[in-house]
């Protein structure tokens, strides 16, 4: 490992719980309901996560516990199947539903496994309920998607067909030129997970490659091993040497001769990085600091400092699992400081000393710091944006040099000074 | 167990929030798992606030379940308290400490600190957002001026002076609480009549403290402020004001009901209709089109009712619809719907709220950011006009709903989504023309007829699908769709859905013109 430094900080925290990621499955699998077992704070959480409100009729719900709820678990337990049936009954077309536990039902204990099983056989064959939490005692923001393909894993069907299997929600468009680029590699079988319909999942085997997309698919990525899948070891997609290496993790494992790959990527290397140019001149020497929220802060971090010239302050993350960061930590400048989970307040103070022209931070803390002079970009922005990939490198390096951009075009001041 | 897509109201600590955040050297504890902690976009994003509200979460886990919570809450009080510094502090639990029953309140008060602790007891799993609200206020209220019950007090006649009164509820992220406030103290300044605490907006626990040397409290939003009011009537005999300002009749009520609480004269200006524009903006031959316009109302209880009034007496437009999503204001919604004819309509489901306004047609939806998307939807004109609200509905300009200003906005804000007067009959005239395209609506354009084809089209799909009627299904002759199309748009899902009807019970397998003409007659009839 680098010479990072890895601290641990406890305290009040500020990020969201897993039901947020609701917000992108939602789109990815529209064949599929999300229905929180929860409070009217979980129904306010996603709404006004998504933006409030920007669909008519959403693909998620909340099912909201009520005293008499709370009084009688069994009860619950028949509730939350008149719930569902009537939902299923609105909503003929939904073929995947998975009940999302919440702190609440965590507490009081409703047993969302056992309902699901229930349902499953009463409802065979219409569709299939599956269970995860995306509780705030037990998970963050994006562990809420870990939950979700975690549950889809056991209906997974067994292959023995070598594929590149691809985890992690992504846009499609880059999706499709990910595929692409595996294609003209000869990589011929890549599937993703989680699919576009959910009824549509890939099968999986030992000869199942699995390339993670995202870093935050711990328990997905450990059950896929389960499965007898490999995981290529690699750092992520993000940025012209994360997508680099990424993509020639997975052809190294393919047995794909170098000088293929490198006939094939190395053309959209150089163009990736002539477009990353004026960007980096904007960004080159600027200090960035970023707060945890979404688990991309090491892979954003690494991108930005290596390709972009920022000044890495400080990286917080939500937790840090080491295996599947360690190809990530390598990479970092030495020096610097990871905190692992946070202290808002004293992570806010270490902010405002350091002054920095750029934070990475929570939809919350986004307008405060503003207010007081420091341009921020919304976490939030990172799980829905198209990122990913070497093409994408400008775009993402474009959603860091905007609020610079901005605040130089706001503050003429700071034009003269230079 | 309830099933909700969207909700109109958080859970009762939001509301509590609202309070918190709307005063001043005031911090709240609040007992909550991380996510909770969403509720500081609300203020930031919502609001465009600069500051993150004065609340610490104590963000506790599952593995600190087992262990104990208690002292994790009291860790987290110390540290706020002594870096925040407050006056007084609120203390309180969102749906799921409630559940671990750590009485985060009682902890606190037992911890020593020289400053009042308010601690909240808000039920989460029956009440909700503005319900947390009114509550918080109360309980602050209560717990800083619980000494001062039963003095007496000299009135302003006895003291020489002018007259003063609180005015009392507006809070942050109610619907434009901050420019209400400056338009009644305006008004209140012009008939010599001083404003001594405004609360909870920009006010400290010591500005409460100061709160009894009001002669009068004025009600401005009761879902906040009327158990406030009622219990500062009960305990220190300071009465309270019931109308709320909001439109030109309501704002003549209110200065009438509060020169009498305050023992003063009327002055004769108040009856005067020019004190706001709208009263002659109405009068306006350009406001002729305005005449009999039907319109759907739905929101919190206090704007609900305003608009009614409003668009019934002030504007005169028909109400079709009227109803509200707070139960707690239903006693005062269903009267008024009764005497416009109406049922009220009080749910909490947005998806009843739009079925609703299907069913009656409007020309105008007034309701909140739910009714906006619906509106969107059938492709008919809407305002905002009550919280919840986008953040486009909080504007960088002056513009409040109360007073006389007030009426001017709703005036601009209601009449603004609909086409004026001379240019629906230029439309209407010159809609042959090849530069037009059907439902063209000049700078509305995205309101037009498209939006309300793919209504048309939902509701033929949702008809041939329900089995029971999919057999007897009229067919529309080519004559019956063109008569149709030169139906206004924004009538002709309901005169479709009643041709429709009409043919079915009076069995005729085809739709044409005269089938419509006898339809129309029918139900006229
Ligand atoms: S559709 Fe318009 S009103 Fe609705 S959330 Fe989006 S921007 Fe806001
Ligand atoms: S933190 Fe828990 S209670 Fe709060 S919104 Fe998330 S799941 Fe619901």
């Amino acid at each position: 490992m680098s010479g990072a430094t890895l601290l641990k900080e406890s305290g009040p925290r500020e990020v969201f719980c897993g039901l947020t990621s609701i917000v992108w499955l939602h789109r990815r699998m529209p064949d599929a309901f999300f229905l929180v077992v929860g409070s009217r704070t979980c129904a306010h959480l996603i709404q006004s996560a998504a933006g409030v409100m920007i669909f008519a009729e959403p693909r998620f719900g909340t099912a909201i516990l009520e005293e008499r709820d709370l009084a009688g678990l069994a009860d619950a337990h028949d509730e939350l199947n008149r719930v569902v049936k009537n939902l299923l009954a609105r909503r003929p077309e939904i073929k995947t539903l998975f009940l999302v536990g919440s702190c609440p039902s965590e507490v009081i204990k409703i047993d969302l496994s056992r309902v699901a099983e229930n349902l499953n056989i009463e409802l065979k064959g219409q569709v299939t309920v599956l269970n995860y939490s995306g509780s705030g005692i037990e998970t963050t923001f994006t562990q809420g998607e870990d939950g979700a393909l975690k549950a889809l894993i056991p209906l997974m069907p067994k292959s023995n067909q070598k594929k590149l299997l691809l985890v992690g929600t992504l846009a499609n468009a880059v999706e499709d030129r990910l595929i692409s680029i595996f294609n003209r590699l000869g990589i011929d079988n890549v599937e993703s997970f989680p699919p576009r319909q959910s009824t549509e999942l890939p099968s999986i085997g030992p000869d199942t490659k699995v390339l993670l997309t995202q870093p935050y698919l711990t328990d997905t990525a450990r059950e896929l091993k389960n499965k007898g899948a490999e995981i290529i070891e690699a750092p992520f997609p993000l940025g012209v040497t994360g997508s680099t290496l990424w993509i020639q993790a997975a052809a190294n494992s393919f047995g794909i001769e170098k000088i293929l790959v490198d006939s094939i990527l190395n053309p959209l290397i150089s163009r990736a990085k002539q477009a990353l140019l004026p960007h980096v001149e904007k960004l080159s020497g600027k200090k960035l600091f970023l707060l945890p929220e979404s688990q991309l802060e090491i892979p954003l971090a690494r991108f930005l400092s290596n390709e972009c010239g920022m000044k890495i302050v400080e990286i917080g993350t939500p937790y840090l699992n080491r295996d599947l960061m360690k190809a990530e930590i390598d990479l970092l400048p030495p020096d610097c400081r990871i905190v692992e989970g946070q202290h808002v307040e004293k992570q806010l103070d270490r902010v405002r000393d350091s002054s920095p022209d750029l934070v990475v931070c929570g939809m919350g803390l986004a307008n405060p710091l503003e207010a007081e002079g420091i341009s921020t970009k919304w976490s939030i922005e990172m799980v829905f944006s198209p990122i990913h990939g070497i093409d994408q490198a400008s775009d993402l390096a474009e959603l860091f040099s905007r609020p610079l951009r901005r605040h130089d075009i706001l503050n003429p001041k700071t034009l003269t000074s230079n | 167990m309830e099933l909700t897509l969207w909700t109109y109201e958080g859970p009762p600590h939001i509301g509590a929030m609202r309070i918190a955040t709307s005063m001043k050297k005031l911090h709240y504890v609040l007992h909550a798992p991380q996510g909770d902690t969403y509720a500081d976009l609300l203020f930031t994003m919502i609001e465009r606030r600069g500051s993150r509200p004065p609340v610490t979460y104590t963000t506790f886990q599952a593995r600190d379940l087992g262990g104990d919570t208690a002292e994790l809450v009291k860790g987290h009080i110390k540290e706020a308290v002594d870096r925040f510094n407050p006056e007084a502090l609120l203390v309180g639990e969102s749906c799921t400490a409630e559940l671990i029953q750590d009485q985060p309140g009682s902890l606190a008060k037992g911890m020593g600190f020289d400053i009042p602790i308010v601690s909240l007891e808000l039920p989460a799993y029956s009440k909700k957002e503005n319900w947390g609200g009114s509550e918080t206020f109360y309980q602050i209220v209560r717990n800083l001026l619980k000494d001062h019950s039963g003095e007496s007090k000299e009135t302003w006649q006895e003291e020489k002076r002018r007259p003063r009164v609180n005015l009392l509820g507006p809070t942050l992220l109610g619907f434009r609480c901050r420019d209400d406030i400056l338009e009644i103290q305006k008004l209140l300044g012009q008939h010599g009549i001083d404003v001594n605490v405004v609360a909870p907006l920009g006010a400290s626990p010591a500005d409460i403290m100061r709160m009894p040397d009001a002669d009068v409290n004025v009600c401005l939003y009761p879902e906040i402020a009327e158990s406030t009011c009622i219990w500062l009537e009960r305990n220190l005999n300071i009465p309270f004001t019931k109308t709320v300002p909001l439109g030109v009749g309501a704002t003549q009520d209110f200065l009438r009901e509060l020169h009498e609480v305050l023992g003063m004269e009327i002055p004769k200006s108040v009856n005067e209709s020019n004190n706001s524009k709208l009263t002659w903006y109405s009068n306006s031959v350009d406001s002729n089109y305005l005449t009999g316009k039907r319109v759907f109302i739905f929101g919190d209880g206090t704007h609900a009712l305003a608009a009614a009034r409003i668009a019934n007496e002030e504007l005169g437009f028909k109400v079709v619809g009227l109803g509200t999503y707070s139960r707690e204001m239903a006693r005062k919604v269903r009267p008024a719907a009764k005497a416009l004819g109406l049922e009220a309509l009080i749910t909490n489901d947005y998806l009843e709220v739009e079925e609703a306004i299907k069913e009656t047609s409007p020309e105008l939806v007034l309701g909140t950011q739910m009714e906006r998307h619906s509106a969107k939807r059938l492709g008919i004109p809407c305002a905002v006009i009550s919280t919840p609200m986008h953040v486009q509905d909080v504007p960088a300009r002056y513009s409040p709903q109360m007073g006389w200003e007030g009426a001017n906005v709703i005036f601009d804000d209601w009449v603004h989504p609909l086409m004026m007067g001379l240019e629906e009959h230029l439309i209407g005239m010159f809609k042959h023309d090849f530069e037009f395209v059907d439902g063209h609506q000049s700078h509305l354009g995205h309101l037009g007829g498209k939006g309300n084809q793919n209504v048309n089209q939902e509701v033929k799909t949702k008809i041939s699908s329900d089995a029971t009627t999919s057999n007897a299904d009229p067919i529309w002759t080519h004559e019956g769709e063109r008569e149709l199309s030169k139906i206004p748009f924004f009538v002709r899902g309901k005169v479709r859905r009643n041709t429709e009807n009409y043919a079915r019970q009076a069995g005729c397998r085809e739709i044409n013109e005269e089938t419509l003409y006898d339809a129309k007659a029918h139900y006229k009839a």
